[in-house]
């Protein structure tokens, strides 16, 4: 079932590369550099999808206090900071040339920053708790309590951000985005979420045999 | 009496990853009853005990105290449960009274003055109650958390090695409350891994071995010399 | 009620204790005096650029106080072995969480008064025309704060490296409170403040029973 879901993924990855490269039309001013934006954008949608998961399997966890939801909720965890991660450095590599700087304090930079180093932390927290179920019912709460953090972060650097300056202009509104390029991201999305459901998987299955070693 | 058992235990498991210090335990107490639950360091007593407090909770089994399952509903058991463990539960900075005061009312109880200086004086504290805690001896930290139960009155009492550390008149006190303790239908569990008093005040001895209890016998006939062979043969076999 | 009479109890207890020993309260004080120099030393002697910066660094002097505050918020209860002790009290430890909240919100309201004067003091800021709107930001940023830092400080309260988790964890949960404080001020930003208070506390409530099982 694992091994489907990479070949899944591999091949939605290669077509989304090159609805890119090939399909998508090439920007104006940006030049190539741009077409980061089929990795960057789908990033962090698979990214946020990641910590919703979270959020679910944690409250599935508190409820049942089934082993299961706790892995998913680990996996989903790791993978998501993965996502970020990436997010913000395909962020940096546009903005160098586009904008000649690696970071912007820009609303939506400022609070994908902000997630990162939550996760971060969620990881953090289990890494230092040796007993198995104490870890697994903290970062549950814990999971709970950052996702609930999204929307009043999203908010409050919005606000934050319009203060000082107009928002940032990284890519064009949803409404005025050609058909094609919604396309490509579209594709370069389901790419990525398989890419998530692939990683998840094998992440969960490496879980529950270290559980079942004592490890 | 043919009532249910104040404490049922049947086929516990506790494993920490893939350690399983208990498996397939089995433990009744009825009311009015003290088993001594003998065992080496590391054995699982400590563990055993904490999962009938409700401090742990078992991998698989059934633990039920005074009626409720430990696992599934331990907000109902703790009103019943009392633990007397390695922990003091008390306060430094505060007095006796103030220590007392503050449990008892965590616990939700109603308790007043004339009742906090009652349950004080049972202990023998009364005229310490002033005191900073700071100040006080491991038998007398140990009466201070005896007192809570004089309030809370509690019908399983769970002790951790409850006469390690005491001078001989603490142990003849403690001796004489926990007898009182069962007289009034309480049911208890000692853990010990020495032969000491906790075997003057039980009825059953227990010996937990390789994770189980290997050995449930009366108490009542055995003397010390008996009870020493028994361990000795029922550890070096199940360990 | 008997939960708001457990809920005091936990108060009480926590206040007296720190009237008797007067730790953190006085550790915290000095450690505000220390912040003044701190921020002197590292802006300089330019009065313009420290006046300039002079919100911000109220509010970072708030921030830095309360990591210090609300992570010694069950050190107490570590140091007396007496957690074993709020697990195996009966009824809803949600009345422990209120009790600790509150007497946190009060412990740091004291601090950051003090702060409050000592910028007025020795940085010479009138304070006078914005004070209600300050007072109002202070009480609704700092139970945003402690809301949150009460049930993380529950969760570091076992794990080795408490100290270092306690902030990491904090802060980033912080984020709406933290740029919230500063801009205070205007219409909606209180009302931000406002809603992440209740959205914390009620997951503080919600939440606290099961960091206290075990």
């Amino acid at each position: 079932m694992t091994r489907v879901l990479g070949w899944l993924a591999a091949l939605a990855l290669l077509a989304g590369l090159g609805m890119a490269f090939a399909v998508a039309p090439r920007e104006a001013t940006q030049g190539t550099v741009q077409r980061i934006m089929y990795v960057h954008v789908p990033s962090v949608w698979v990214a946020y999808c990641a910590f919703v998961v979270v959020f679910v399997a944690s409250i599935a966890y508190l409820a049942t206090r089934a082993e299961a939801a706790d892995r998913l909720a680990h996996a989903s965890a790791e993978v998501g900071v993965l996502f970020t991660g990436l997010t913000i450095a395909t962020g940096s590599i546009w903005g160098k040339p586009t904008w000649g700087t690696w970071w912007t304090w820009d609303a939506r930079l400022t609070s994908v920053a902000v997630l990162f180093v939550m996760y971060v932390g969620y990881l953090l927290l289990r890494g230092m708790i040796d007993e198995g179920e104490r870890a697994a019912r903290y970062a549950a709460v814990l999971g709970v309590v950052a996702a609930l953090n999204i929307p009043l972060v999203h908010f409050s650097v919005l606000w934050w951000r319009t203060l000082h300056q107009p928002p940032s202009l990284m890519k064009p509104g949803p409404s005025s985005m050609p058909p094609v390029i919604v396309r490509a991201l579209l594709v370069n999305f389901a790419a990525f979420a398989l890419l998530y459901l692939y990683f998840v998987a094998k992440r969960i299955r490496l879980l529950r045999l270290e559980g079942e070693a004592g490890a | 009496m043919t009532a249910d058992p104040l404490v049922r235990v049947t086929g516990l498991r506790k494993a920490f990853g893939a350690h399983r210090v208990l498996d397939g335990l089995a433990l009744e107490v009825r009311a009015g009853e003290a088993v001594a639950l003998l065992g080496a360091n590391g054995a699982g007593k400590t563990t055993l005990l904490k999962i009938l407090a409700t401090l742990m909770r078992p991998t698989r089994g059934t633990v039920l105290v005074a009626g409720h399952d430990c696992a599934r509903e331990p907000e109902r058991v703790r009103p019943h449960v009392g633990l007397i463990g390695h922990g003091s539960h008390v306060y430094e900075d505060l007095t006796a009274l103030e220590n007392l005061k503050f449990w008892t009312a965590l616990a939700g109880l109603r308790a007043a003055p004339a009742e906090l200086a009652g349950a004080l004086a049972a202990v023998e504290l009364d005229r310490l109650a002033g005191e900073r805690v700071r100040t006080f001896s491991a038998g007398m930290k140990r009466r201070l958390s005896l007192a809570r139960f004089v309030l809370a009155r509690p019908r399983v009492l769970l002790l951790d090695e409850p006469f390690a550390g005491l001078d001989q008149r603490a142990k003849k006190w403690l001796e004489e409350h926990l007898e009182a303790f069962k007289a009034r239908g309480g049911a208890m569990v000692m853990a010990t891994h020495s032969f000491g008093r906790e075997l003057a005040v039980a009825d059953r001895i227990a010996i937990l071995s390789g994770g189980a209890i290997v050995l449930d016998t009366p108490r009542a006939s055995l003397g010390p010399d008996a009870i020493a062979r028994l361990y000795r043969l029922h550890t070096e076999e199940g360990a | 009620m008997i939960f708001a009479r457990r809920a005091w109890s936990v108060v009480w207890k926590d206040l007296l204790v720190e009237r008797r020993s007067k730790e953190t309260l006085n550790a915290l004080a000095f450690f505000s005096l220390l912040l003044l120099f701190v921020f002197q030393f590292a802006l300089g002697p330019d009065r313009e650029r420290l006046a300039a910066a002079l919100p911000g660094l109220l509010w970072l002097g708030f921030v830095l106080a309360g990591l210090l505050g609300l992570g010694r918020t069950f050190v107490l209860e570590r140091e007396n072995d007496c957690w074993e002790g709020l697990i195996l009290a009966p009824g809803d430890k949600s009345a422990i969480y209120v009790g600790k909240l509150a007497a946190n919100v009060t412990l740091m309201l004291v601090v950051e008064g003090l702060i409050l004067l000592l910028f007025a003091v020795f940085f010479n800021v009138d304070l006078a025309p914005a004070l209600t709107g300050l007072a109002l930001v202070m009480i609704l940023g700092t139970v945003g704060l402690a809301a949150v830092g009460t049930l993380f400080a529950a969760m570091t309260a076992q794990v080795r490296a408490r100290e270092l988790l306690f902030p990491v964890l904090l802060l980033p949960v912080q984020v709406p409170v933290l740029l919230g404080e500063p801009l205070g001020a205007v219409g909606h930003w209180l009302g931000l403040l406002a809603a992440a208070d209740v959205i914390y506390i009620v997951t503080g409530l919600l939440t606290f029973d099961f960091l206290l099982e075990s």
